[in-house]
């Protein structure tokens, strides 16, 4: 169980004083839950998926993993970036193997890495580099690299938002899949309310300035999920309503911050 | 294949020009021969060894000190990379003290050391050594936060994250580092050596002049030309690019 309890960032900035990105988010996330974070761009939503990574510090509340503060990354927590974030001295295998290269045994690691590039389908291109592949097989090889630590939640920070829209309905289905039989946690940042109803069992909405959780949705449509499915219609059409409001928020500040400059 | 041959033709053009040049007297011949006295004063001098004698002393001057500037600009890049302090103070004067030519340091170099291999060998580390240091301070600068964030996600850090990732990261540049450590190296070789006692190429295009050689100082001075070149043009550009390409830094 992943749990956030009253949590807060705020950054002090030498020039521009203190800035608060969120404040107050509070949010349980039972083991094998699928749970996609939206909201406008700026929101924090990078902020707090690094948060939950340990990548940042945490500026109040706290959040914990099996009861277990997060104050620095572990092997617990595998993330997926949004920018390419492979190496490219090492090959398709070798970045795979990274992560557990001095933890396991040889062999077992080996093993693993052979699995999980098979649950990517990339197991034809271990020995390519990555300026060979496409950007779909990089992120495909991200996901396989987080995998083979073995942690009990994956983190995704709009893994495929650099992709075209073909690819990335492959994507879905292969993540969908990979999901079913790993059984791990995901928490899923993404700027589509498409892609977020499609995957999750539960779409978290935030809204910005200050950051915030607005709404907390429990989708609760059978998989695989269609697009003209009514519910899944009439859940998007919400969303946007009330992201539309926080984007027209966000818009109308800025139009008054430049009037009055 | 076609660009080869253009640029065969182009320097069949140059020397015709030369030749044209020669044959008009434009210069007194003792001032500048032919290209044909020129080629065959090589010959000749390859012939009898001597310009093979040179060569192997200039590129004895040049591996030795290539090598110790190589070490020293790593050692010190890596210092003001990694020391925000260090860099502050002394990053300023690393460029002070790169953007000074070669040949300034001779006759220091000659004070401090005499009319020694060793004189020629202190020039040529001066000339490799700050701009080695000025390239692997930038590498280690420019190693992409994303990759170092990747690997703390997956447990790397401290000494673990220097050896695994900054030093990898920063392979692109140090090549970089390394090439241009070479172009600076051999131009501050021939600045040593014009001033040393020899042996070396320098040295024998000093005395060729001293003795109004003049087909043999061409002759050098087109060495000196096809070396810098083939060695920037056959190693240290080809393993650049070669890093750059596997780096995903190339866009072809
Ligand atoms: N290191 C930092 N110092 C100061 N402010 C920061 C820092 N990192 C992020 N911010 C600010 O925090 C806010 C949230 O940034 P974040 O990247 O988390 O947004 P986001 O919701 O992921 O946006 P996007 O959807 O565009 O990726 C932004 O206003 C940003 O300017
Ligand atoms: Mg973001």
């Amino acid at each position: 169980m992943l749990n956030l309890n009253n949590v807060g960032k705020t950054y002090t900035d030498q020039n521009q004083g203190r800035f608060e990105v969120f404040s107050g988010i509070d949010l349980t996330i039972e083991e094998n839950q699928f749970v996609s974070i939206l909201g406008p761009s700026g929101c924090g939503k990078s902020t707090l998926l690094s948060m939950v990574a340990g990548l940042e510090s945490v500026s109040e509340g706290a959040i914990s993993l099996e009861g277990n503060d997060i104050n620095q990354p572990g092997p617990d927590r595998g993330m997926v970036f949004q920018e390419p974030s492979l190496f490219p001295w090492l090959n398709v295998q070798e970045n795979v193997l990274y992560p557990i290269k001095k933890r396991l045994p040889k062999k077992e690691a080996e093993e693993r890495v052979n699995h999980f590039l098979k649950m990517v389908h990339l197991s034809k291109f271990k020995n390519h580099y990555t300026y060979e592949l496409s950007g779909g097989m990089q992120q495909r090889v991200a996901i396989a690299r987080a995998l083979a630590m073995d942690p009990k939640v994956l983190l995704m920070d709009e893994p495929f938002g650099a992709l075209d829209e073909q690819t990335r309905h492959i994507m879905h289905d292969e993540l969908t899949k990979i999901w079913h039989e790993t059984k791990k946690t995901i928490l899923f940042v993404t700027h589509s309310i498409q892609e977020a109803i499609k995957l999750s069992d539960r779409v978290v909405v935030m809204g910005t300035r200050p950051g915030r959780i607005i709404a907390d949705f429990d989708i609760n449509v059978s998989r695989p999920r269609r697009r003209d499915d009514a519910k899944v219609i009439e859940l998007e059409n919400q969303v946007m309503d009330l992201l539309k409001d926080e984007i027209n928020k966000v818009l109308k500040e800025e139009l008054d911050h430049e009037a009055s400059h | 294949m076609k660009l080869a041959i253009k640029r065969i033709l182009f320097l069949v053009v140059v020397i015709g020009i030369w030749q044209a040049i020669y044959l008009l007297n434009i210069f007194p011949a003792v001032v500048l021969p032919g290209p044909f006295i020129v080629f065959q004063s090589l010959y000749s001098g390859f012939l009898d060894g001597s310009l093979l004698v040179a060569l192997g002393a200039s590129f004895k001057h040049l591996l030795i000190g290539m090598s110790l500037a190589l070490i020293i600009g790593t050692i010190l890049g890596v210092l003001l990379g990694k020391s925000r302090q260090a860099d502050e103070t002394a990053g300023m004067y690393l460029i002070a003290l790169q953007s000074i030519p070669s040949i300034v340091w001779v006759p220091l170099s000659l004070m401090l050391f005499g009319f020694t291999e060793f004189a020629v060998i202190f020039v040529v580390v001066l000339g490799g050594t700050f701009v080695m240091a000025l390239n692997v301070r930038s590498a280690i600068h420019n190693v992409p936060p994303q990759l170092v964030r990747a690997a703390r996600t997956m447990g790397t850090k401290g000494t673990e994250l220097f050896f695994r990732v900054e030093i990898p990261a920063s392979i692109p540049y140090y090549m970089t580092g390394v090439r241009l450590a070479w172009a600076f190296s051999w131009r501050a070789l021939m600045a040593g050596e014009l001033l040393s006692n020899g042996p070396g190429l320098g040295y024998s295009l000093q005395f060729a002049s001293d003795f109004a050689k003049m087909e043999q100082v061409i002759g050098i001075i087109i060495i000196i030309g096809v070396i810098g070149a083939v060695v920037d043009q056959l190693v240290f550009s080809k393993l650049e690019k070669n890093v750059l390409k596997r780096w995903g830094l190339l866009k072809s």
